[in-house]
């Protein structure tokens, strides 16, 4: 299957040190075998991206990375060992975070509240010197605050940063999830589906956002989305998957190109 | 919608309503050509149009109070979040003053009693509503925790004789103690599940307290529990061993108003710091996670929050609460009976949170207050007093479900870059 060029590409990636790979990936439910047989590296400051029809299984890939499920088989090696069924909230600690394909903010705190929030892990959570308002205390509220300011400026949010953001519009719902993920300084940043909703002009703002988040914070992206034009555009390299097994890897030339996936997206040609 | 404005034009509507009414009637009815010996003569009949154009001015005013309003179409607005008022301090400062004088005005002596439960219900809604109001976790056994802190306070009184300040904060952690307790079976559960187990978790307490008669005292509870002392004197009316009582101190003779002024005075002391705390910690970054829970688990775990320990520290500080309400309330009474720790207990410190506001502070105060002095002043209807409550609940469930003052959210001035 292998062909001259991709061994090429294969070979130059080989040069950047692996920030996460996945090794037979099975994730079953009951008799359902929703994911199977899955292998891919993500290299680091590599923007890569999972593509495929409705129900290939790309968001259970993304649970059993992100800890939300563990796999009935297989590992998930990250930073040196395999975190495959460790809780979420452990990994997203070790720099592994995640959006969600239905935004999930928390919708009655203030937008500044939902970048405060994230920053949980890395604050003076100490009750005592709270409530004893600490000069250390202040410093740690304080540094939280231009963080979130900082953010917030990034991704153009600062003018509705006291509102609820239930009521932000989708596309800042959007933006607001990924500064809340940036926040926590991930090394790893899975966007499930960051496009959906997002009328052409906010879908290419988001490719200079995520080009962006890549070059000046130097995190790994991982990617599903099914907006053709924002992943060839993005991605370095693309697993494809349909029916939960995967069906080609390579750059965007490469996969727009295999005859698999061109049946995969638009059906066996009529004999 | 309807203040002054609303009136104003409906006044409006009725007067022109009548304009018209009087150029249609006045020409059509009121206007009359009559053929007359001398010819014709134009007659003004001015009797029917003048009823016609009353009745439609007084219709069309009448008219939206008894035919439902059709607004104009209301464009949901954005929710501007007020800023903090500017006088929030001398609010509270009046506020404070009132509360302090209170006890010395006529109304307020004779209402004593019930103040001082109303302290002791805002205690105990202010602990609970940190479980249900900020952290979304729906707790039908906080009475357990009420007992607790009773219980710990009697029995150390009793066994040891340890005083009301020394037990208190002992009871605050015995209480939040067994919030931990509860809080780790409980981890994985939510909504229904959470409320059932805890339902439950309030009747073991109560029956273990009610059986275990070697060291409760079974259903007849322990009396003879000391007064809490002011400053280090005794409020009643002889001081126990050498010790002064205030009244001594003070000069007067004892009258049993001063003992409950006192204890009043010490509920008060217990509902401010209550409110004080609960305030800041509902600003740090462990309350900024209560709240976070309430709003999306999933979220939390996505960012790193682990929601075990966000759910133990509601738990243990809203337990821990609860245990300083019993503490008085066993002191306050001087006794305590399993009985006074039922299932309804529960409900109403409940009904209390959700009254006032779920995460409202304030509201939770409104609402304790409201609950307890209301049946007071109801006395009346003393029969029908579930009944009215029951009532109260569902109407302001359908019409009010955020509560009677709810929570305004905080606005946050962020740094110039």
């Amino acid at each position: 299957m292998i062909t001259a060029d991709e061994t090429i590409l294969t070979s130059a990636r080989e040069n950047r040190p692996t920030m996460l790979s996945v090794h037979n990936l099975q994730m079953r439910f009951g008799g359902l075998s929703a994911v199977d047989g899955i292998n891919f590296h993500v290299k680091e400051k590599e923007i890569f991206a999972i593509i495929g029809p409705n129900g290939a299984g790309k968001t259970t890939v993304f649970n059993c990375i992100s800890g939300f499920y563990k796999p009935s088989k297989g590992e998930i090696v990250y930073g040196g060992n395999d975190i495959a069924g460790q809780p979420s909230h452990k990994l997203a600690r070790k720099g592994i975070v995640r959006t969600f394909q239905n935004v999930r903010l928390f919708r009655n705190m203030t937008v500044v509240e939902n970048l405060l929030v994230a920053q949980h892990a890395q604050l003076n959570t100490n009750l005592l010197s709270g409530l004893f308002n600490t000069s250390r205390y202040r410093v740690s509220e304080q540094a939280a605050l231009s963080r979130a300011t900082f953010w917030l400026n990034k991704v153009r949010l600062r003018d509705v940063a006291n509102r609820e953001a239930g009521n932000l519009s989708y596309g800042q719902q959007r933006r607001l999830e990924i500064a809340r993920c940036m926040i926590t300084h991930p090394k790893l940043l899975l966007l499930d589906e960051p496009a959906a909703g997002l009328n052409p002009q906010e879908t290419v703002a988001l490719d200079v956002l995520i080009r962006d988040l890549r070059e000046t914070c130097g995190v790994t992206i991982l990617l599903i989305e099914h907006d053709m034009r924002l992943v060839m555009e993005i991605s370095d390299c693309i697993l494809v998957m349909e029916y939960g097994q995967p069906i080609a890897e390579g750059t965007p030339e490469e996969v727009k190109n295999n005859p698999r996936v061109i049946q995969a997206y638009l059906g066996a040609a009529d004999e | 919608m309807r203040g002054e404005t609303g009136m104003h034009v409906v006044v409006k509507d009725a007067v022109i309503a009548a304009l018209v009414t009087a150029l249609l009637t006045i020409p059509l009815i009121g206007l009359r050509l009559n053929v007359e010996s001398t010819g014709l003569v134009l007659r003004t009949e001015m009797f029917w149009p003048l009823t016609a154009i009353l009745v439609v001015f007084f219709g069309r005013l009448i008219l939206p109070f008894i035919r439902r309003p059709t607004l104009p179409v209301k464009i949901p607005t954005e929710k501007i979040i007020p800023k903090i008022a500017e006088y929030r301090k001398v609010w509270l400062g009046a506020l404070l003053v009132f509360a302090v004088t209170l006890p010395f005005t006529p109304p307020g002596g004779s209402m004593l009693t019930g103040l001082t439960m109303a302290m002791i219900y805002m205690l105990l809604a202010l602990g609970l509503n940190i479980v249900v109001g900020y952290a979304g976790l729906l707790d039908l056994g906080h009475a357990a925790f009420y007992a607790i802190g009773a219980y710990t306070y009697a029995l150390l009184n009793q066994y040891y004789g340890l005083s009301f300040w020394q037990a208190l904060p002992l009871a605050g952690i015995a209480a939040g103690f067994f919030g931990i307790v509860l809080g780790f079976p409980v981890l994985r559960l939510r909504g229904d599940y959470l409320a059932i187990v805890t339902l439950g978790f309030g009747e073991i307490v109560r029956l273990l307290l009610n059986n275990w008669d070697s060291l409760t005292g079974g259903p007849d509870g322990i009396t003879n529990i000391s007064k809490p002392t002011l400053f280090g004197w005794e409020i009643t009316r002889r001081a126990r061993g050498e010790g002064e009582t205030l009244w001594q101190f003070l000069g007067v003779d004892f009258v049993n108003t001063y003992q409950l002024i006192a204890l009043y005075f010490i509920g008060l002391l217990l509902v401010v710091v209550a409110v004080i705390v609960i305030d800041r910690l509902s600003k740090m970054p462990v309350g900024r996670a209560w709240e976070a829970l309430r709003e999306d688990e999933i979220a939390c775990r996505s960012l790193g929050l682990s929601p075990t320990m966000i759910k133990l520290t509601a738990f243990s500080l809203g337990s821990m609460f609860a245990g300083f309400a019993g503490a008085f309330y066993a002191a306050y009474l001087g006794s305590v009976t399993p009985d006074s720790f039922a299932f309804i207990e529960s409900a109403i410190i409940l009904s209390i949170v959700v009254l006032g506001g779920m995460g409202s502070q304030r509201g939770v105060l409104l609402a304790a207050l409201t609950l307890t002095l209301l049946p007071e002043f109801a006395r009346d209807f003393a029969e029908y007093r579930m009944l009215i409550f029951g009532l109260v609940m569902v109407l302001m469930m359908i019409w009010r479900p955020q509560g009677l003052w709810p929570a305004s959210r905080r606005r946050v001035e962020l740094p110039t870059s």
